[in-house]
C-alpha cells in the first residue's frame, strides 16, 4: 500500500498533517507521540516581528465547534528560526511553515528568510485568518490582492508554496485559479469560518475581539464542498482541512479530491487524532481495494 | 501523559458539585498539588473540547485521583452522569503546581470550587517532616458555594468561612477574616524567637479562585512583603501550551517588560507581583 504523497513538491510519507495554529511548533505534542509518524508538521503562523495576539477571552466552545480569536500571537520569524526550527528539524518530519504579514512585502520577507533556513519543507501563505485586522483575510478575500501576495512570495522562495484559502468568499474557484496562476504549488482548503458568540446574560460579545474563527465539526461539510470545488478548478494538489474528528471525515475530504489532509481542532480533543485518522485511512484503502492514497478521490 | 482511567465513584459533594474518583495510577503517581487534568467527557459528542479540572487529591499508593467540580455547563453536567466502571480519558498532570512554601504559617485562600487544589496542597504540606500551621480562608456568594470545609477541618486545618450574603460564616468577602488573621499572625511572629519566624517569609499565601479575589490577595502580598502563589482559572482548549487560548500577560523582568504566559503550562499559579491585571 502506498501512503506517500507528493504535495506540490513536498514529499510526505503519509497524507496526514496538522492544521496551523493547533499544534504550536510541534514541541508540545512530542510528549504524546513520535512526530515522525505524521506526514508533516504544520507550524503556527509566523510573521516578521513578534506579535502579541488578541486580548482575553480568546476562545469559546460552541455547539459542534470551537470559536477562537487568538490573533496570530507569535515570536517572529527570526526567533522561530533560532529556537523552534532547529528542534523541529531534529524530529525528522517535514515542516510546513505557515506565514502571514501585515503587508505584501512582509509576506515575501518572511518567505525569503525561511527559505534561507534549513529544514523548511514548504511555505503555506495564510491569507485567510479572520482574527487580525491588517493582514490575514484581508489578503485572501480580494483576488487582485491575493495575486500580489502570491506573486511576491513566489519571487522570494523556491520552496513548495501553498496558499491557504478563506471559506467566506462567494466563489472559491476564483481564488484557487489566481493562486495557481501566480505560481502556488498547492492549496490549503480551508481556514476557520468567521463567526461570533454573544453572552446574552452580560449582553455583550463573548470574545474580546468580538468575532472569531469557527473550527471543528461544524465546518466539516463546508470544507468538503470547498475542497470538491477547488480540486475541480485547478491542477495543483489540495491539502484538505476543516473539522476532521474521525478518519471518515478525513476520507471524505480525500474523496472530494484532497491529496492530503490536516487535523486541526481535534488535536485539542485527542492529541493522537492524526494517528487514528491515518490508521482509518489505511483500513479504508484495504476495504475498498485501493493501493494508493491518490485512488481515494472520486470522479467529479 | 494521556491515560485511560476508570471511574471508581461519582458522588454529590455539596450543592451542584460532584466528587469524582478515578483509577488513574499513572497520573496519580506523579501529580503535585496545584496541577490539573484535562478531561475528555465521555457522554459529549466526539469533537467536544476537554475540561480542565484541578486535582483535589492524588494517592500514589492506591492510584486514586480525586476531582471536585462544579456543574457550570454542558460539559460538567455530562461528566456528573458518569458511573463507576466508565472509562474517562485524561491528559495530565498538567501545569506547574504550587511550590512548597517554607513558611511557618500558610494561609490557603479559596474562592468557591477554588478550594479543590488547596485540599491536595494542605494534605501534602501536613504530611511533610516540618509541617507548617495551615489556615484556610474560603469564600463564596452563599452557603452552598462553600465546599470541603469539613474535609479541611478533618485534616486539622484552621477553617475560616465567609459568604457575601452572610448565610455561612463571616458576612462579606473572604479577605476580611484573612486580614484579621494576617494582623494577628504577623504580630505573633514579630514576638516569636523561633528562627523560622524571624524571616520575612514567615507567612505564605496560596490561593485559587476568581480573578478579583486573586488580585486583592496579590495587592496584600506585595504590601506586606509575603510570598504568595495565585492560581488562575482560565478557559483552555489544548491544555498543553500549543493553542495560546489561555494566555495571561505577566511581568518578565525588572525593567517593566511584560510577556504572555500560557496559563496551562507556565501556570496556572503565578507568584505575587507577576500577573499584570487588566
Amino acid at each position: 500500500m502506498d501512503l506517500s504523497v507528493n504535495l506540490g513538491g513536498l514529499r510526505m510519507a503519509n497524507p496526514v498533517t496538522v492544521a496551523s495554529g493547533t499544534f504550536g511548533f510541534g514541541r508540545e505534542y512530542a510528549e504524546y507521540y513520535d512526530l515522525k509518524r505524521l506526514g508533516a508538521v504544520t507550524c503556527k503562523g509566523i510573521c516578521l516581528e513578534p506579535s502579541p495576539g488578541n486580548p482575553q477571552p480568546r476562545i469559546a466552545e460552541v455547539r459542534a465547534g470551537l470559536l477562537n480569536a487568538i490573533g496570530l500571537q507569535g515570536p517572529g520569524v527570526r526567533e522561530f528560526a533560532r529556537s523552534a526550527l532547529p528542534w523541529l528539524r531534529s524530529q525528522g518530519v517535514p515542516a510546513i511553515c505557515n506565514v502571514w504579514g501585515h503587508t505584501v512585502e512582509e509576506y515575501a520577507e518572511v518567505a525569503r528568510i525561511l527559505s534561507s533556513e534549513e529544514g523548511v519543507g514548504a511555505i503555506e501563505l495564510n491569507v485567510s485568518c479572520p482574527n487580525v485586522h491588517s493582514g490575514g483575510a484581508a489578503f485572501g478575500t480580494d483576488p487582485a490582492t491575493l495575486a500580489s501576495v502570491v506573486r511576491a512570495a513566489r519571487a522570494a522562495t523556491s520552496l513548495p508554496l501553498f496558499v491557504k484559502l478563506a471559506p467566506n468568499v462567494p466563489d472559491i474557484t476564483v481564488f484557487a485559479r489566481v493562486a495557481e496562476s501566480e505560481g502556488a504549488n498547492a492549496l490549503s482548503v480551508t481556514n476557520t469560518m468567521p463567526a461570533m458568540l454573544i453572552d446574552i446574560e452580560r449582553r455583550r460579545p463573548f470574545l474580546a475581539n468580538v468575532q472569531g474563527g469557527l473550527s471543528g465539526p461544524a465546518i466539516h461539510p463546508v470544507a468538503v464542498r470547498l475542497v470538491w470545488q477547488c480540486a475541480a478548478a485547478v491542477k495543483i494538489p489540495v491539502l484538505g482541512m476543516g473539522g476532521i474528528v474521525t478518519s471518515d471525515d478525513a476520507v471524505e475530504l480525500l474523496c472530494a479530491g484532497a491529496s492530503a489532509v490536516a487535523v486541526g481542532t481535534a488535536n485539542f480533543v485527542d492529541p493522537t487524532t492524526p494517528l487514528k485518522v491515518l490508521d482509518g485511512i489505511r483500513d479504508y484503502m484495504v476495504r475498498h481495494g485501493l493501493s494508493s492514497v491518490r485512488e481515494i478521490a472520486i470522479p467529479h | 501523559m494521556q491515560e485511560e482511567t476508570t471511574v471508581l465513584s461519582n458522588e454529590q459533594a455539596g450543592v451542584g458539585c460532584r466528587r469524582l474518583r478515578l483509577g488513574a495510577p499513572g497520573v496519580a503517581s506523579v501529580a503535585r498539588p496545584g496541577q490539573f487534568v484535562h478531561v475528555r467527557v465521555p457522554a459529549l459528542d466526539p469533537g467536544a473540547m476537554r475540561r480542565p479540572i484541578s486535582i483535589c487529591d492524588a494517592d500514589r499508593a492506591s492510584g486514586v485521583l480525586t476531582l471536585l467540580f462544579k456543574l457550570v455547563g454542558r460539559g460538567t453536567e455530562a461528566l456528573a452522569r458518569v458511573a463507576p466502571g466508565d472509562r474517562v480519558d485524561i491528559l495530565g498532570p498538567l501545569g506547574t503546581g504550587f511550590p512548597m512554601p517554607e513558611a511557618a504559617d500558610v494561609a490557603l485562600v479559596g474562592g468557591g470550587y477554588g478550594v479543590a487544589p488547596l485540599y491536595f496542597l494542605a494534605k501534602t504540606l501536613l504530611g511533610a517532616p516540618s509541617a507548617p500551621r495551615i489556615a484556610l480562608f474560603v469564600g463564596g456568594r452563599s452557603a452552598p458555594d462553600i465546599l470541603l470545609a469539613e474535609d479541611f477541618s478533618a485534616l486539622g486545618v484552621d477553617v475560616h468561612v465567609a459568604t457575601q450574603d452572610g448565610s455561612l460564616g463571616a458576612h462579606g468577602l473572604v479577605t476580611a477574616p484573612l486580614d484579621q488573621w494576617l494582623n494577628e499572625t504577623l504580630a505573633d511572629a514579630r514576638h516569636a524567637t523561633d528562627a523560622r519566624h524571624a524571616t520575612d517569609a514567615r507567612v505564605a499565601i496560596c490561593a485559587c479562585g476568581p480573578a478579583p479575589m486573586l488580585r486583592a490577595l496579590d495587592e496584600r502580598a506585595l504590601r506586606l512583603g509575603l510570598p504568595a502563589w495565585l492560581s488562575l482559572d482560565r478557559r483552555m482548549a489544548c491544555g498543553v501550551g500549543a493553542c495560546l487560548g489561555c494566555v495571561q500577560r505577566v511581568r518578565s523582568g525588572r525593567g517593566g517588560e511584560t510577556t504572555l504566559a500560557r496559563v496551562c503550562v507556565d501556570g496556572p499559579m503565578f507568584p505575587a507581583g507577576k500577573i499584570v491585571w487588566d
